[in-house]
């Protein structure tokens, strides 16, 4: 529980935290919340020779109206997004999944960019704004780019960040009035990462169910779209949501480890499909 | 006239405590620093059991800043007594060598191999990593079973057996009818307890029995987790030629003896200070190899050290609790009446024997027959090492295990019988009794009212529509079905009488010792040997002096927890302190009124026998208006101008206090779930306590004490577990994998209280430390066998996780049969062995 020695750096702007990066190379790790990686420093599971903190960077701190989308900088508290009335009316799954994440304290250090780029499949968020088919900005030395979640989330704990690149902002799309969600979070504890997650976005047309977007969460190395429940859902009468739900283990490569075994990782993904699609079409 | 002040005992008055743990003004050993202190850092093996083939702390010495680097070569000689035992509960008990740092062998994974002092507590961890130690893995010992099977490898080769102890009381012949059969290699062993004894003949009470419920219980093995790690700051003290020792303990007294016998350093030349300690459970009852080697390099070096473990550590080198295999059968006739009760224990040692590892088995083996009065039991415990942390006392400590196992299977009986599970218990109970009537195992319970406790808690939980609710959600399928469990309990508190501790193999010295004293400005020093950790003695004492005496509590100083402020005592442990260090208080406080009477009557120029004393004030018999205030009288008494011919002055008052008996606090939970038959979570909707600890001094204190205990307890039942793999590696080795449940997880406890007093002690009080953990487990498992009983699940082993849940869901729809399936995982060991990783 005693960290390696490690220098310490403040970003005082995201070019100068692209600068930072590019003079300490992989040696270095960005800090947001550190409240992933900080503990992992602890045990000596990392040990970054420099750490680069963005914690001064407060015009990373946002929430705004993009149009058909909201904008949030990548520095916002969980704590903040759970409190956000933007947020709450137009997205609420990200307001909901903020305030599920570890315990208070977590929330009020943790960052969305921070959880994003963290990249743990166990981690709530990645399924949530996967399930939204949210976008992530990034800067690095060559500019911007807008990178699609399904495209950002790439092996456990990797994703399509480079060595000298930020994450900015996360955008999602507004909600509309037919459009339900759900996250449906399994734990033992309300503070654990998920044994298994299930984020649902339906939405209704005419009794019936217009589409479900369904990315699930620890089932394998990244978040993972339950595809073949959402095809059997586009368009189907609410009663086919049981059945449905039967296949949304297919795909998947949950882990066992001392929480659950992979059997019962799938079986829950199933249960937990079928509830989270009926709570996202009764919201 | 003088005015009866406000008595104290029985008010909730506010913890004295509390203002310095909640404004951060605690002094925990972490906060001392001293001139010229260093810090230890522990190089911990890696591997369950291996050979250490080679040992080079030469690297280490070259870092800037590190001060040394040893081996237990170097240091053999510092600790001829190694770390101690202090339990020999057989005469054949096997006792290994303790080394505080290892010579040749590591026995656990976190044994420790070598130890760094350095400038800061940071150089001294980087410099470990400088040392060169190489290991030659040997295939280690973690089951118990395949522990004591022929040709296992051996934790102690030189001990040639992994059997540590066999302990037996009335078993003549139990193995006929126990299909596992017995190893013969070790007869009997000596029954030392005087009142743990076999009674009648279970081999005739199973043969007559209309029904034998035969079960295997785990217990699984526990990390008792203070907040405060463990802590310690040894020093050479200034002026003298001994030691200080300042340590996160519970037993400063007690430790002050174990190390003088492990250094051999003259115990009057060691002072142990036990500061602000941020809780124990059992797992601060121990003198650990850190603090003999701190103490040892302290004089070696010369110098103050301090260690302070990470939670890391903590997990892997504190002691664990719990770790039984209990097979149990239980003997009743078709009305439910019980007929005879045996079991058998396998107890998992660990690596190593602590303070009192062997004895914790024993402390809870007279408890098995519960709060039930039936003929015949029978009891056989090994004890058995493996390549394990070792276990110790943990919140219980024996009791919980035992109350689990006679509660499990009474819920077994009314289910095999198709009874109510609160009216098997009721057909068993022990009638109301006020003194002291024995037990099946010949234990002497002090007073009882059974029927009290439960038929309240089946009031408060409104039982008959938890049965319709339940009926209900059965047919219609609820997909959440709805569990009641019971637990009634009883257990053994205020250890103890000496004799009996005696017998216990624990050597006795149950006694406690206060020393009450006023100033001459009426204030109140109160010295206790208890040595608090968290129960807020310094309230409670001051409520009893503050009584005795007639003054406030606010005028009253507790002081403890220092072997030079407080020369005698035994330290807190085992809900010892208030039924035992409490009356000794209550006797001080009664010695200094009798002394004051005679001060008083010469004062007055009265005859003592005349001289009253209430509120406060020593009046003469029938002139209330001649009166002294007990004030006056102990500025007289230390003045001592003027006093009766012959008296020593000062009011200063002593009493060691040896009890005659054992106090036997009991209780009725009901625990109501909510288990969702899909997934396998298990909500816990209500808890309801009633609990007997006799009178209550201080209702706020119990209460917390029943909030923590219930947590600890439910914790055991649905979250908590330690979980090995088959190599000996801990897997729950951080506070992410170890379940901690939080104030999410709870319920709001519905407490009551009933009051049946001890006659055991003046102030007839009990204990009630561990009353929540002992009563918890069963409650919470029963409640969840409850709900799924219509599924035909028979039992859930702890810890109720969903997985395990739902598997046993599973287990018992795939198996018309129903047959009570046990969780492969668990294997046959107290500790959970995960296969593979």
């Amino acid at each position: 529980m005693i960290p390696v020695a490690f220098d310490y750096e403040v970003a005082e702007s995201v070019d100068h935290a692209i600068e930072l990066l590019g003079q300490y190379g992989d040696e270095s790790k960005l800090l947001a919340g550190g409240h992933s990686l900080i503990p992992i420093m602890r045990l000596r599971l990392a040990a970054p020779s420099v750490l680069i903190d963005l914690g001064r960077l407060e015009n990373l701190r946002y929430v705004r109206d993009g149009g058909d989308h909201l904008k949030i900088g990548a520095l916002t508290r969980h704590r903040d997004l759970a409190f956000n009335d933007m947020v709450a009316e137009h997205c609420g799954i990200v307001g909901y999944t903020a305030g599920l994440l570890g315990d208070p304290s977590v929330q009020h250090r943790g960052t969305i960019g921070g959880t994003l780029s963290h990249g743990d499949a166990s981690g709530d968020m990645p399924s949530v704004i996967t399930a939204l088919e949210g976008s992530i900005v990034i800067q690095g030395p060559n500019g911007e780019r807008v990178v699609k979640a399904a495209d950002f989330f790439q092996d456990y704990m990797v994703t399509d960040l480079g060595e000298q690149e930020v994450v900015t902002e996360v955008r999602v799309p507004k909600l509309g009035q037919n459009t339900g969600w759900s996250y449906k979070k399994f734990a033992r504890r309300s503070q654990d990462w998920a044994m298994v997650g299930v984020a649902a976005v339906v939405e209704r047309s005419n009794g019936s169910i217009g589409s479900a977007r369904i990315a699930l969460t620890a089932m394998g190395a990244t978040p993972i779209r339950a595809t073949s429940v959402e095809q059997a859902l586009s368009g189907a009468s609410p009663d086919a949501v049981v059945e449905a739900a039967q296949s949304a283990d297919e795909g998947t490569s949950p882990a066992s480890d001392a929480a659950a075994s992979a059997e019962f990782r799938r079986h829950l993904a199933r249960v937990w499909t079928q509830r989270a699609v009926e709570e996202a079409l009764s919201r | 006239m003088t005015q009866a002040p406000e008595r104290y005992m029985g008010g909730g008055l506010p913890r004295k405590e509390d203002p310095n743990l909640v404004t951060g003004r605690a002094n925990w050993t972490d906060n001392i620093k001293l001139p010229g202190m260093v810090h230890l850092a522990m190089l911990r093996s890696p591997f369950a059991r291996a050979k250490v083939t080679k040992l080079d702390v030469s690297g280490a010495l070259e870092r800037p800043g590190v001060v040394g680097a040893f081996t237990g070569q170097e240091l053999a000689d510092q600790w001829p007594g190694g770390v101690p035992c202090g339990a020999q509960v057989s005469d054949q008990q096997k006792t290994p060598f303790f080394p505080p740092l290892v010579t040749d062998e590591v026995r656990h994974v976190g044994d420790v191999v070598a130890v760094v002092v350095a400038s800061d507590r940071y150089t001294a961890q980087d410099a470990l990593e400088a040392i060169v130690v190489d290991y030659d893995p040997l295939p280690p010992v973690v089951n118990m079973e395949a522990a004591l099977a022929e040709g296992a490898p051996l934790v102690h080769e030189d001990l040639g057996t992994n059997e540590c102890f066999k302990y037996t009381a009335g078993v003549e012949g139990m193995d006929e009818l126990f299909d596992a059969p017995d190893d013969t290699q070790q007869e009997g062993g000596g029954v030392r307890g005087p009142n743990v004894g076999g009674q009648g003949d279970t081999n005739e009470a199973l043969r007559r029995a209309d029904v034998v419920i035969k079960e295997r219980y785990i217990q699984q093995r526990l990390l008792p987790t203070a907040i405060e790690p463990r802590a310690v700051v040894a020093s050479p003290e200034p002026g003298h030629e001994g030691i200080v020792m300042y340590s996160s303990t519970q037993i400063p007294h007690l430790a002050k003896i174990v190390l003088s016998l492990s250094t051999g350093i003259p115990e009057n030349q060691i002072r142990v200070v036990a500061p602000d300690v941020g809780g124990g459970f059992g797992s601060k009852l121990n003198v650990y190899r850190e603090e003999i080697i701190a103490v040892v390099l302290a004089k070696k070096l010369g110098m103050p050290i301090k260690y302070v473990e990470d939670r890391s550590e903590n997990y892997q080198a504190t002691i664990h609790g719990r770790g039984q295999i209990q097979d149990i059968e239980l003997a009743a006739n078709s009305d439910g009446k019980i007929l005879g009760l045996r079991v058998k224990l396998l107890d998992d040692m660990g690596a190593y024997l602590q303070l009192l590892t062997p004895a914790i088995a024993i402390s809870g083996a007279a408890l098995f027959p519960g709060v039930y009065n039936f003929e015949n039991f029978a009891i056989e415990i090994k004890g058995v090492f493996t390549n394990l942390t070792p276990t110790d006392a943990y919140r219980g400590a024996g009791r919980p295990e035992a109350c689990y196992a006679i509660e499990r299977a009474m819920d077994s009986l009314a289910h095999e019988l198709g009874m109510d599970p609160a009216e098997v218990r009721r057909r068993n109970f022990f009638e109301p009794f006020d003194e002291p009537t024995a037990n099946p195992a010949g234990l002497e319970y002090d007073s009882f009212n059974l029927q009290g406790v439960l038929e309240r808690a089946i009031e408060l939980a409104d039982y008959e529509a938890l049965r319709q609710e339940q009926q209900r959600r059965r047919e219609s399928g609820d997909p959440v079905q709805l569990g009641i469990g019971f637990s009634t309990y009883t257990e053994i508190c205020g250890l103890g009488p000496s004799q009996a501790l005696a017998g216990l193999g624990i050597g006795g010295a149950g006694w406690e010792a206060a020393n009450v004293r006023m100033l001459v400005t009426g204030k109140v020093e109160v010295a206790t040997g208890t040595s608090p950790h968290g129960q807020g003695h310094e309230t409670s004492w001051s409520q009893i002096a503050a009584d005795v005496l007639g003054v406030t509590p606010d005028d009253v100083d507790v002081i403890h927890g220092d072997t030079d402020a407080v020369p005698f005592g035994r330290d807190t442990y085992g809900s010892r302190s208030l039924a035992v260090g409490g009356i000794a208080v209550y006797h001080a406080a009664n010695k200094v009124v009798e002394k004051g009477k005679k001060i008083a009557a010469h004062m007055l120029e009265a005859s003592e026998d005349d001289i009253e004393f209430e509120g406060g004030r020593f009046s003469v018999a029938g002139s209330p208006d001649q009166n002294v205030t007990i004030q006056d009288v102990a500025g007289a008494a230390y003045l001592a101008a003027s006093l009766p011919e012959g008296m020593e002055p000062v009011l200063n008052e002593t009493s060691i206090y040896d009890p005659p008996n054992f106090t036997f606090p009991f209780g009725a939970h009901i625990c109501v779930t909510e288990v969702d038959t899909e997934t396998g979570k298990v909500k816990l909707r209500d808890y309801i306590a009633v609990d007997d600890c006799g009178p209550v001094i201080n209702p706020t204190i119990v209460d917390g004490q029943l909030h923590g205990g219930l947590a600890q307890g439910i914790a055991q039942a649905l979250y908590e577990g330690v979980v090995y793999d088959e190599e000996g590696n801990l897997v729950t080795a951080s506070m992410v994998d170890y379940m901690i449940p939080g104030a999410p997880e709870l319920p709001n406890f519905t407490l009551d209280r009933t009051v049946t007093p001890s006659p055991s002690n003046p102030l007839g009080v009990k204990g009630v430390g561990e009353a929540g953990t002992i009563g918890a487990p069963p409650a919470v498992i029963n409640s969840i066998v409850d709900a799924l009983s219509p599924l035909g699940v028979k039992h859930v082993d702890m810890p109720a996780s969903p997985m395990r849940v739902w598997k046993a869901i599973q287990n018992a729809q795939g198996k018309q049969s129903g047959d009570r399936q046990i969780d492969a995982s668990l294997g046959a060991s107290g500790a959970d062995i995960r296969q593979g990783r």
